[in-house]
């Protein structure tokens, strides 16, 4: 118990480094695989969390954009959303490494892109934008035109009819959608360490650690399932999460008007 | 491969360009995307079955059959990706080899885990040590194929189990009205209708499938992510006689304009088998096939 404790001062915060410097070597215990491997999560949560914050505003943008009459404003969108949806996330992360480590020999300002914490997040984010950017522009085509043609009758127009009409109602529509589209980021983030992205100072993720472990020990059958272990916490908490502002944006409607959220893996992007 | 590739210094941009695309391990690059387009063959179909047997499993009247099919499709779905595909390949190995291990050494007496060590026999190594090169190339395929067919094929199966219970209850009672057995319902009626209803989600699953083609690098195979690594790095004069700088971000470059292009060609073909399966069916695309034929 004592050593466990000993374990989770030395490695707890291995992954941002703070704490022992080398990782275990041998004789490996659960204690040891469970703390380094949580360590680790605190990557995945890093990126899942800003990646989904920055990506929601650029996502309403390109949802807004997509579904305009201005070829100008309609054609780029279109092409940004399909560049990210069309193609592997993990080429992606590999082509932007190998670009910010091109500007970064030019250009001395993109120096620390070329590090997961900056280039890794700006890939996810734009990723991610692209993702709720398809959700919410399929949710902006199906709000009802009784609401806003009640706006309309208001008098209600412009940004004001907007912002307090069709994105409420944009955003409650998306949002089961947009709980899938977050677990599955939260999901990808996995890929980050295994792209191109060092880590350095063997400061991963918690795949990052998890395969470490299955390497040394030749056992997948330890690591993985601790790993998935975490995955489906987290999992949990961001569908409690999400539930609660599902529940105040639907608060005005009857029990059964409620979009529901239905779990539906979807594996990769 | 052309004539005047003999002395690469000499020449201009463009042929220097048609040399140096045209080079021995440039043929390697190309023969990995032919590596992914035979992955995708092999495992579109073998998932798809999987899926099929899952499906079958999951609605089946035998309890057991049906809580394997259940838990199966369960399992897949609600764990994190890549871990399964880094876990499986292991697993299946150690497991291959854990089975010969059994029948073929049986007096075998040491624990087959020894602290961090998996030793097996000599004679349940897989593939046997002294194979040549292409046998193992073609075992850590094979191992690739069944894992992406494994967790796709989970995939698949819960797609497949939405599109049969799609297919409108009347035709089924209509079918038992006629006399058909259980059995003769569902090849006949069931089956052939399902497929437009599950169409939506298996192509969806095609699309994913394809962007999860760049994994076979994590699984140790030489595939394009390999390969574009491995031209795309910095060569100087000492190794090769075409010396470059470092151009990993165009090889990429061009994987991404691969996986694009491949993507666009997918719709496009889904888009068409779409209209022929929804002909004639009583849904939206069929009416609508309908209104525009009269």
């Amino acid at each position: 118990m004592s050593a466990c404790l000993q374990t989770i001062q030395d490695y707890a915060l291995r992954s941002i480094g703070i704490g022992e410097r080398l990782l275990p070597r041998s004789d490996f215990t659960l204690c040891e695989q469970v703390v380094l491997i949580g360590s680790g999560m605190i990557w995945n949560i890093y990126f899942g969390i800003f990646a989904l914050v920055i990506g929601f505003f650029l996502a309403t943008g390109l949802a807004v954009a997509k579904g305009a009459q201005n070829p100008w404003l309609r054609k780029p969108a279109e092409w940004f959303i399909f560049l990210f949806r069309g193609s592997p996330l993990f080429i992606q992360f590999f082509f932007a490494y190998f670009l910010f480590l091109n500007l970064k020999s030019n250009i001395e300002f993109f120096d620390p892109f070329t590090a997961a914490w900056l280039g890794a997040l700006i890939v996810l984010f734009l990723n991610t934008a692209a993702y709720s950017g398809e959700i919410f522009y399929g949710a902006l085509r199906s709000v009802p035109k009784g609401d806003v043609e009640a706006a309309d009758a208001y008098g209600l127009t412009g940004w004001t009819r907007f912002k307090r009409i069709i994105w409420p109602t944009m955003l409650r529509l998306a949002w089961p959608a947009y709980t899938n589209e977050a677990i599955f980021l939260f999901h990808a983030t996995t890929l980050v360490f295994f792209s191109g992205f060092p880590a350095w100072q063997q400061r991963g993720d918690a795949l990052y650690y998890a395969s470490y472990f299955a390497d040394k020990t030749f056992n997948p059958f330890v690591p993985y399932p601790i790993l998935a272990g975490y995955f489906i916490l987290f999992t949990l908490v961001i569908v409690g999460v999400f539930g609660l502002i599902n529940r105040r944006l639907n608060q005005h409607l009857p029990g059964e008007a409620r979009a529901k959220f239905k779990f539906r893996p979807n594996l990769l992007r | 491969m052309f004539s005047y590739c003999v002395d690469p210094d000499s020449l201009e941009t463009l042929a220097w360009l048609s040399c140096y695309l045209t080079t021995g391990v440039h043929m390697s690059f190309y023969m990995a995307f032919l590596k992914v387009l035979g992955l995708l063959a092999v495992t579109a179909p073998v998932a798809l079955g999987f899926g099929f047997l899952g499906a079958m499993a999951a609605r089946s009247g035998f309890g057991p059959l049906r809580w394997f099919g259940k838990t199966y499709i369960a399992i897949v779905r609600g764990v994190p990706d890549i871990a399964f595909f880094l876990f499986f390949v292991i697993a299946l190995d150690q497991a291959l080899e854990w089975l010969r291990h059994k029948t073929l050494c049986p007096d075998w007496d040491m624990p087959i885990r020894q602290g961090n060590d998996f030793i097996v026999c000599q004679a349940a190594k897989l593939p046997a040590g002294s194979a040549p090169e292409w046998i193992h190339e073609t075992y850590g395929f094979a191992l690739a194929v069944i894992t992406f067919a494994i967790v796709f094929g989970a995939f698949a199966a819960n797609v497949l189990f939405g599109g049969m219970r799609a297919v409108p209850h009347a035709q089924l009672e209509t079918a038992a009205a006629y006399g058909m057995s259980q059995r003769q319902t569902f090849w006949r009626v069931l089956v052939p209708q399902m497929w437009v209803y599950a169409l939506p989600g298996l192509s969806n699953l095609w699309m994913v499938l394809i962007k999860a083609t760049p994994l076979l690098f994590l699984l140790g195979i030489e595939d394009i992510v390999y390969w574009a690594r491995e031209l795309g790095g910095t060569k100087t004069s000492r190794f090769t006689d075409y010396p470059h700088g470092d151009w990993r971000m165009w090889y990429f470059l061009a994987l991404l304009v691969f996986y694009l292009a491949f993507t666009k060609v997918s719709e496009i073909a889904l888009e068409k088998l779409m209209l022929r399966l929804t002909h004639g069916q009583a849904t939206t695309g069929g009416e609508a096939q309908r209104r525009a034929a009269s």
